[in-house]
């Protein structure tokens, strides 16, 4: 016990000495936690539009206007023909022409079909698919209004038959905005980067710069310095996480819905298995160099992809579905999110928590079975 | 001058030789994100998982929920009997949507009223959430064209569409998102070999005092960094050849622009990327530190502040400005240009120039204070 404790002293204390190290511990996270916090927003608020009106009628001006009405359009261009729409796309100055054509209200006005031309600038999918869809919305709309109105008109006669309204309510976000979604992912991102590259040179290190061959001549045994290396990365990745929910619920003034004891729990769990997927890079390592490309490459970029934090894992084909189960990240940020969002607790998220323990405890005693006090 | 840069270069070549490991990590785990990026992440939401709550059961309900179900974007997980349990679904994220008829719908719309349906719909996700609202509510528009239309037919009337709305996608007509996302996922592995690998190749040698050498020796600061910066300009540029190679092979994404063109302005973007691994490698003392100040400014910066998913126009002013400290936004800015449309220097000679002076600078301030540290001792 005596010697456990000695070790986390000695490896507390070379943190301490080091204050470039210390900076960079403590400071990395919140730095990162705030600057990406603002960063990461994927609504797409204003639509860059150039509208080509060929008609200029009363009919066209309403359906522009029932555009604007709706606040996402920006228009910044009225063209003047086909030439100049082809110019302002190429050079990416907006993102969709609408393209009104010359009969348009003649043709409604006969009831006969009058097309619409939406040209997306396309490169970024997501975006234009999002504005596409304001774009349809305004447009059934203002088709369906205008149904409605011939049928008004005197003569016709008929009467009006019900028709259905839908009426979307958004639970938990009401406005829909990335920000309270995007912030805690980050959290969980952050969190995991800085575990798991601490604690991946840890043994690597004491190896390379041949500290280890005095390691294994003393008495310590393999559990101890094991230990001694846990328990310190434990506490430090303890205190990151503090600093981070402090700066989630301070600085951007999210609410915690649900039980903030339950999420420093699954927290914890969260850092236990970070450390073990850290031990285990280092232990298979031979330099510091090695450790930190595999952690960077084979473990971190593909985790943040994998894990739910923007890329929905729902749109992801069933095999990549599938490997998302093994990531602990996707546990922590579903049980994040659950709690900070929706307010639900462990009744709802006993799956979810039970995983990453079930994951942290195995991933530790993994690597430590790896880890040996020999000279390679 | 030029024989001591390659001496150092071809120490630095035979020890990247030996360390297989290192080289399988560096060139086979980028094609591995290159298939998670092109087949794992999408952003096109189809198969909305929903609930549907059900207190009219008529026709026109089964025939508004078919309408919904065959097509791809709406599949039906259940039906919900009892309004307690809506909340739970949505906790749990059982659906994403739930749909709930009123009771009187069938009467009302017979006594030719209107009646509103409700969709309640998991808003966690903002941006996921507004597609599926866009969804419902054209969904249910059509179903109401539709039943007017029915309507009419009986009374020997016909109704038409009025407008028929025809998108059309320039420059990625099938609305892929990989095609957005390798000149990011391009920039980012790059960055990150360039800045990691170099700082912990330069700090590896102050951590294992073999520097003192090195320091005691007529070689200057400047060789020196030459020599260790050649082998990892090779090995980003090899990286970068397989990233392409897999692109097109996988994905079938072609240059359009002129390759040299592409050569070159990845040549630049190296030079500031490898700019700030030098500089990181002067002031870390151990390859602990390095990794992590490496960490802070390569890998989530390049995800995020990039532009590369998230637009850098819908940031706040502050953060807009502070994009600019990482070189691959401006190297998205050329990869996009080159690959997807094809454009030449001109729509990407300010971020040429910006880079160049990007990594001139931290260069300079690497070697002033290399220069300093080597007088202390």
């Amino acid at each position: 016990m005596k010697t456990i404790y000695h070790f986390i002293i000695k490896e507390l204390l070379q943190v301490k000495r080091d204050k470039k190290m210390l900076v960079i511990i403590f400071m990395a996270p919140i730095l990162q936690l705030i600057f990406l916090g603002y960063a990461a927003n994927m609504d797409v608020d204003i639509v860059h539009t150039t509208i080509l009106d060929q008609d200029k009628t009363e009919t066209s001006r309403n359906y522009i206007t029932r555009l604007l009405e709706t606040g996402y359009f920006q228009i910044d261009y009225y063209a003047k023909d086909y030439d100049e729409i082809t110019n302002l796309l190429n050079d990416g100055r907006t993102l969709v022409s609408i393209v009104i054509p010359k009969d348009f209200e003649k043709r409604i006005k006969r009831r006969e079909t009058a097309p619409v031309q939406a040209i997306f600038e396309g490169s970024d999918a997501s975006k234009a698919s999002i504005a596409l869809g304001y774009i349809q919305g305004v447009t059934t709309k203002f088709s369906q209004n205008l149904v409605l109105e011939t049928k008004d008109k005197p003569g016709m006669k008929s009467p009006l038959s019900g028709s259905i309204i839908p009426e979307p309510r958004v639970w938990y976000n009401p406005e829909m905005k990335s920000r309270i979604f995007m912030v805690p992912g980050i959290l969980g991102l952050v969190l995991m980067i800085s575990t798991i590259s601490l604690m991946s040179m840890a043994i690597v290190r004491e190896r390379e710069i041949g500290t280890m061959e005095q390691l294994i001549v003393t008495p310590v045994k393999t559990y101890q310095l094991l230990l001694g290396k846990l328990i310190p990365f434990t506490l430090i990745g303890f205190v990151i996480l503090v600093i981070v929910m402090i700066i989630m619920t301070q600085w951007f003034g999210i609410i915690v819905r649900g039980n903030k004891l339950f999420l420093v729990f699954a927290a914890f769990l969260f850092v236990l298995s970070n450390l073990g997927i850290g031990l285990f890079i280092s232990t298979v390592s031979k330099t510091q160099q090695q450790a930190m490309m595999a952690s960077v490459f084979a473990v971190m970029m593909p985790m943040i992809y994998l894990s739910g934090f923007a890329f929905p894992i729902e749109n992801m084909p069933q095999f990549f579905q599938y490997i998302t189960y093994a990531i602990p990240l996707r546990y922590f940020i579903t049980i994040l999110r659950g709690v900070v969002l929706k307010g639900i607790g462990i009744s709802s998220l006993w799956v979810e928590t039970l995983i990453l323990f079930g994951m942290g405890v195995s991933l530790l005693i993994i690597s430590s079975m790896r880890f040996s006090k020999k000279i390679e | 001058m030029l024989s001591r840069i390659f001496a150092i270069a071809k120490k630095e070549i035979k020890q990247l030789r030996r360390d297989t490991r290192m080289l399988f990590i560096i060139f086979f785990f980028p094609v591995v994100l290159l298939i998670i990026f092109g087949y794992a992440i999408n952003f096109d939401v189809k198969h909305i998982k929903i609930a549907v709550y059900d207190q009219d059961k008529s026709d026109y309900t089964r025939n508004y929920i078919n309408g919904l179900i065959s097509s791809d974007y709406f599949d039906l997980v259940t039906y919900v009997e009892d309004s307690n349990e809506i909340k739970r679904l949505l906790d749990e994220k059982v659906v994403q949507t739930v749909l709930v008829f009123p009771p009187d719908l069938s009467k009302k719309l017979m006594s030719k009223q209107d009646v509103k349906v409700q969709y309640l719909i998991d808003g966690v996700d903002g941006s996921t959430a507004s597609v599926i609202q866009n969804y419902v509510n054209a969904a249910t528009y059509t179903y109401s064209i539709d039943l007017t239309k029915e309507y009419l037919a009986v009374n020997g009337k016909n109704i038409y569409v009025p407008i028929d709305l025809q998108p059309r996608f320039w420059f990625n007509p099938e609305l892929q998102s990989t095609k957005f996302l390798i000149p990011g996922l391009m920039g980012m592995i790059l960055i990150v070999t360039a800045v990691i690998s170099i700082s912990l190749s330069i700090v590896r040698e102050k951590e294992r005092g073999t520097i003192e050498q090195i320091n005691v020796s007529p070689l200057s600061s400047l060789e020196f960094i030459h020599g260790k910066t050649v082998p990892y300009i090779f090995i980003s540029l090899i990286n970068a050849t397989i990233v392409l190679a897999a692109g097109y092979v996988l994905f079938g994404i072609v240059i359009k622009g002129n390759i040299f063109l592409l050569l070159f302005g990845t040549m630049v973007f190296l030079f500031a990327a490898l700019g700030l691994g030098i500089f990181i490698s002067t002031v870390a003392d151990s390859q602990q530190v390095a990794f992590q100040a490496a960490n802070v400014t390569s890998l989530l910066p390049s995800f995020i502040l990039s532009g590369f998913i998230f637009p850098i126009e819908t940031m706040p002013q502050a953060i807009q400005i502070l994009t600019n400290i990482t070189p691959a936004k401006f190297y998205v800015i050329i990869l996009r240009a080159i690959l997807l449309r094809g454009a030449g220097v001109s729509a990407f000679w300010e971020q040429l120039i910006y880079l160049g002076i990007f990594g001139t600078i931290f260069i300079t301030l690497a070697t002033i204070i290399d220069k300093r540290s080597r007088g202390k001792n």
